[in-house]
């Protein structure tokens, strides 16, 4: 991460006072860190319904519910999480959401898998294999149906939108199921977290990593 | 038809989770309310705590796209993907839909208002955009609620898919479209 920010800011420094848009990157500077407090914002209320919500759902037994329906995908996917985490119930709602179209409401249960997952984290400040593997899952965009493309495409007068549903459909497909074989594959390339334990669980601690 | 049932299923699936959930609470004799309340406490402070991560971000986005450099980078680019019937006009687009979901919005809107229905170039952008999710947007907001910062392969997983998803993009749209 600390090379990505580097890059980021110093290419983009050096581009943009080689293309004499130097003056626009320095505004950029502002105007970025509003947007980022903004959407951290408009997340607020959206997010304290959802988890309001969702906390519900937990006391009822339904997310265990749910949890134990999807097992078998979710017991092969993220083989190291506890069978009974609660993070496989808000994995299997946020993409349910995500599938729907529903980014609004898929954020709040992302957010509570990862802070399931970052309690079976040996390694607080190291992303684990399982939040990899959900993070590479989600960056892949899965969903059934592009609203908001679609809605563009009406509002230029498209005559049959809906003809680029099913390839749009069939490329997330394939993103989606790249980016697992990606994230298993990157576990297995990628030298497991450098957990301190005593030297007497150090080889249990690598096996489980 | 198909689209029609997708399109239903969409916009039931909220009050379906919603009646399910408080239903199924009631029957289990769950205190809505107040556990309604104490779950929403939390909202606040996880949207507060993602704001050093969404600022490290999009800032570092925002800077990247007003200097220009992907402008260029799409330039370098044309000649070869010009060989696989890739328009120009959807080169900005491939790289942006990584960085920022608006942005890469923005350039679709603008492909599609100026080339028209008709256009090939407003179809590929469209399963492009609609194929997506930001990448870096979805890493800042999920690592950052959890505070971490050793990304370890994450990211490079996410842009690979990325760009398998473009190459499928191209290659779904050249068999249906072209």
């Amino acid at each position: 991460m600390n090379y990505i920010f580097y890059f980021l800011i110093v290419i983009s420094i050096v581009i943009g006072a080689l293309n004499g848009k130097l003056q626009d990157v320095i505004n950029s500077v502002m105007s970025g860190a509003e947007l980022s407090v903004k959407i951290a914002f408009s997340l607020i209320g959206i997010m304290a319904f959802w988890l309001g919500i969702m906390r519900i759902a937990e006391k009822s037994g339904l997310i265990k519910f749910i949890a134990k329906v999807i097992k078998p995908i979710t017991k092969f996917l993220f083989n190291e999480l506890p069978p009974d985490s609660p993070a496989i119930g808000d994995v299997a709602m946020n993409f349910t959401a995500n599938a729907f179209g529903l980014a609004n409401a898929a954020t709040p249960f992302g957010i509570r898998a990862m802070e399931e997952m970052q309690k079976e984290n040996k390694d607080k400040s190291s992303a684990s294999n399982s939040m990899c593997l959900f993070l590479g899952m989600n960056t892949a965009g899965f969903q059934l149906i592009p609203a908001t493309v679609i809605a563009v495409l009406v509002g230029i007068g498209y005559k049959n939108p809906t003809e680029i549903i099913a390839p749009t459909f069939l490329v997330t497909l394939i993103s989606f199921i790249s980016a697992i074989i990606l994230a298993k594959l990157g576990q297995r390339f990628f030298k497991p977290q450098v957990v301190r334990q005593n030297k007497g669980d150090e080889n249990n601690v690598r096996k489980a990593s | 038809m198909f689209a029609k049932l997708l399109n239903l299923i969409s916009l039931w699936a909220l009050p379906f989770i919603l009646i399910v959930v408080l239903t199924m609470g009631l029957v289990k004799k769950v205190p809505l309310y107040e556990e309604f309340t104490e779950g929403a406490k939390d909202g606040f402070r996880v949207a507060v705590r993602i704001i050093p991560y969404l600022v490290a971000i999009i800032v570092g986005v925002s800077m990247l796209r007003a200097s220009g450099a992907i402008d260029m980078l799409a330039h370098v680019m044309a000649p070869v993907l010009n060989k696989f019937n890739v328009p120009a006009d959807t080169l900005p687009l491939m790289i942006v839909r990584s960085l920022s979901g608006s942005g890469a919005l923005g350039i679709f809107s603008d492909i599609a208002s100026n080339l028209g229905p008709d256009s090939y170039a407003t179809k590929l952008a469209a399963v492009m955009v609609g194929s997506s999710e930001t990448t870096f947007y979805v890493l800042a907001v999920y690592f950052g609620a959890v505070g971490i910062s050793k990304i370890r392969y994450a990211l490079i997983v996410g842009l690979l898919a990325d760009l398998i998803g473009i190459i499928a993009a191209i290659s779904v749209c050249n068999l249906m479209f072209a």
